[in-house]
């Protein structure tokens, strides 16, 4: 290498590591500050791994190695990690906060105005995006005249020459945004729970420009982990209905249908091998699964094969036309052509009806719909499956074929004998990765028949769907969210997945070994 | 040879090469003539066009409910972002595992298959908790937000190792040791000559990574449900979901845009398609 390049290189280096560097430090204080701690050590992992890596002329391979791998552990590994952790706890919708946050927003939500509350000027401002940054209140009190800015955190005292005060208002501070009324309206949601708590109480906002400290009726003790009235003096413990816990009084009322996340164990395993009207659906759904991951293979790779051996003659003429105008399904975008075919099954308008002169209700029968799905399947993977049979057909020396027919083979069992075997060799990893994927083929599903049809008795499970469209419908389905058990059909999904991946890593070992 | 004989021998072939050709086309036919219908609606939709119109494609452009060119731009945005990181960060790994000797090579690329056999958008519930956590402190990367969408996908940033190792294998390793006498170092090989060689798979390997996030639909419609941050296969789905059958034609004009270029790159690179695709089957 010549010397400017050494040179060149050396810069760059440095340069993209300063700011690998310059960018996690930037990120510290923001992350500190919002008490992301988990965020803060990974970014600071990530940065360490890349210093390790690059700032050293060691470990050739890992400088090859790490940038994918980083991406494939931060995307892939974590994520399904953080699935298993989840899968043993009850997230979902209403107990989407940790219990001290819970108890947090319960207290601060009792906070009532007394008639010697102080009152305050208020300005809203943040650091980030109006929309959804991190709140400040900027506060001026409206006898005294005294400054202060209050954060989720608490109260403190400002001075008077931080910031700019018009009106007996504060109406700029460097580093902040101060919303217009238009934006505080738009965060209202937000703005309603969001407390500056105090010695004895809180401070709220109440309307556009004004803010109370008000005092709380509610007091949390932390060593029993109750929540007392101080006005009624009503005592609230924690009881626990299924899967979720509330403050409860000794009258049975709930103080707030605030739940909050909490771990449940096996709970969410226990659910679905044992709640009848799960596992009917469960069982149904996994054997239609299998069903379909096989049937799909299956029918593909017959026909890309058929097809490959039919037109891999070298008296066909025009194999090439024939190549280039059966590629058209595997180069149209997935969700293009399967919305298509979604109108070809429609009962009154649809092609296939028209052309066949049918009537069939394809997508509201349970077995049409699923013979909608594989036959549009059918569509989408032959040309795959006739280019990979191509390929692997062309690899296979012509003389073995030679060979065979000297020593008296016909061509079905030349075929039978020799090509196929040898074929399946090359095609089996691809035969076994085409499963996994059609295992969990969620675009096909999702966008031909969206799961359906439905039976009345179960709307959560539908006829033509699989696992992974199940728990997509129960973790974002309109029923409420249902995370955790969501992410525990998700390990279950993942436990499947690994043993295929064991099975596919034995056959293609074994027929390696064949040859 | 006499009729009855080519017949036997190679006329049916034919026969159901242009079967085959016909199921093939069939859907594509309706697409393009719904494109060009400008009815519009699928019961005045056939194979064959009746009609000849481009109504459907000003239509495509004029709505602002439905920004089609924006949602063209992102999807190109995302397309382009991590397609050319994927291939980048494949190659680098796939150069570590054809060329370099190190320990725990064998497990890393046997851990590397089992990974990859995760359908990724199986912890799609703590990706999307994990973008909301990263959104509140890095509001660009959030959801709704193209960066944030494309690190989802560049979790698969190493999924072309395999047809690209494939590929490299196949370079002669004398090269290497010649430019290695010549005083190169490993950079200097990976950049000036296993990189340029392997120009055909990299092509190959970028479309299909290109045609895979051009039609990935699930994780963006979670991810990007802002009308102005869709792309193209949330965009498209929404207009036909709204109203399949009055929105035939203009879905079938965004659909034709979005299919035309793809297409016509495959055609040109076909002969390095079915080479790389089971090339990229055999593993060591």
């Amino acid at each position: 290498m010549k010397a400017p390049s050494i040179v060149a290189t050396a810069v760059i280096r440095v340069l993209c590591l300063g700011t690998a560097v310059g960018t996690a430090a930037a990120l510290t204080p923001v992350l500190i500050a919002g008490r992301h701690y988990v965020f803060l050590a990974i970014v600071w992992a990530v940065i360490a791994v890349v210093l390790a890596t690059y700032a050293t002329a060691r470990a050739v391979p890992a400088k090859y190695l790490v940038p994918g791998t980083l991406l494939l552990i931060l995307f892939i590994v974590v994520p399904v990690l953080s699935t298993l952790q989840l899968s043993t706890t009850n997230y979902g919708d209403g107990t989407r906060t940790t219990r001290q946050e819970t108890v947090e927003r319960i207290l601060a939500n009792s906070v009532v105005q007394v008639p010697d509350s102080p009152k305050f000027n208020l300005s809203v401002a943040t650091t980030g995006s109006p929309a959804s940054g991190p709140i400040t209140f900027f506060l001026v009190d409206q006898k005294s005249g005294a400054l202060y800015s209050g954060t989720e955190a608490g109260l403190a005292p400002l001075e008077r020459s931080a910031v700019t005060v018009t009106d007996n208002f504060v109406s700029a501070a460097t580093g902040y945004t101060i919303l217009t009324p238009l934006q505080v309206n738009a965060a209202a949601d937000r703005l309603r729970d969001f407390t500056v708590p105090t010695g004895n109480g809180a401070i709220r906002q109440r309307g556009l420009h004004e803010a109370y400290e008000g005092r709380r009726t509610l007091q949390y003790d932390q060593g029993t982990g109750t929540i007392t009235n101080t006005v009624t003096g009503v005592r609230y413990t924690t009881a626990r209905e299924g899967d979720r816990e509330y403050f409860v009084g000794p009258d049975g009322t709930r103080l707030s249908d605030q739940s909050w996340r909490s771990d449940v164990g096996l709970a969410n395993y226990r659910r679905a091998f044992t709640d009848q009207h799960i596992l009917s659906g469960f069982t149904r759904i996994f054997i239609w699964n299998v069903v379909f991951a096989t049937a799909s293979v299956a029918l593909t790779f017959l026909v890309g094969l058929g097809l490959a051996v039919t037109l891999n003659d070298s008296r066909v003429r025009g194999q090439k036309v024939y190549r280039s105008v059966l590629l058209l399904p595997y180069a149209i975008p997935g969700f293009i052509s399967i919305l298509v075919w979604s109108g070809f099954y429609n009962q009154d308008f649809g092609l296939i009806n028209q052309i066949t002169g049918l009537h069939v209700n394809w997508l509201g029968s349970a077995l049409w719909a699923k013979v909608a799905l594989l036959l549009t399947n059918l569509w989408l993977g032959f040309p795959y499956m006739f280019l990979v049979s191509t390929g692997a057909l062309q690899a296979i020396p012509s003389d073995l074929r030679e060979a065979a027919s000297i020593d008296g083979a016909g061509g079905f069992t030349a075929f039978r004998r020799i090509t196929f075997p040898l074929l399946l060799v090359a095609v089996t990893p691809l035969l076994v990765a085409s499963f996994a994927f059609n295992f969990n083929n969620y675009n096909v599903i999702e966008l031909l028949t969206h799961g359906g049809p439905f039976s009345p008795g179960n709307p959560d499970a539908g006829a033509t769907d699989i696992l992974i469209s199940y728990t997509v419908r129960l973790a974002f389905g309109g029923n409420g969210a249902q995370l955790g058990f969501a992410a525990a059909i998700a390990t279950l999904l993942f436990a499947i997945t690994a043993i295929m991946a064991a099975a596919q890593y034995r056959i293609t070992r074994r027929l390696e070994e064949m040859n | 040879m006499s009729t009855g004989r080519w017949w036997r021998e190679v006329g049916w072939r034919h026969g159901v090469g242009l079967v085959a050709v016909l199921f093939a086309v069939v859907p594509v036919a309706y697409v393009v003539s719904a494109a060009f219908n400008p009815l519009g609606t699928v019961a005045s939709t056939g194979v064959i066009p009746k009609h000849l119109s481009l109504e459907n494609f000003a239509a495509l452009f004029d709505d602002p409910a439905r920004p089609f060119a924006r949602w063209l731009l992102n999807t190109l945005v995302v397309c382009v972002v991590v397609t050319g990181v994927q291939v980048f960060c494949s190659a680098l790994a796939a150069y570590a595992f054809s060329r370099l000797r190190f320990r725990g090579r064998r497990g890393g690329q046997l851990s590397l298959l089992l990974i990859q056999m995760f359908p990724q958008f199986l912890a799609v519930i703590a990706l999307y908790s994990m973008f909301t956590a990263i959104g509140e402190v890095v509001p660009a990367l959030g959801l709704n937000t193209l960066l944030g969408y494309s690190l989802v996908l560049l979790g698969g940033s190493l999924g072309q190792v395999w047809l690209i190792k494939g590929f490299f294998d196949t370079i002669p390793r004398q090269l290497d040791e010649a430019a290695v006498v010549d005083g190169a170092g490993h950079a200097t090989i990976f950049f000036r000559i296993i990189l340029p060689l392997a120009r055909p798979v990299l092509a190959v390997t970028g479309l299909l990574a290109f045609v895979s996030v051009i039609g990935e639909f699930l994780m963006a419609s979670i991810f990007l449900t802002d009308t102005q941050a869709k792309t193209l296969a949330v965009g498209l789905y929404g207009i036909i979901a709204a109203d399949r059958s009055n929105n035939l034609g203009v879905f079938a004009a965004g659909a034709l845009l979005t299919a035309l270029p793809v297409v016509l790159l495959f055609q040109f690179l076909q002969r390095y398609i079915v080479g790389g695709l089971t090339s990229g089957s055999v593993k060591d």
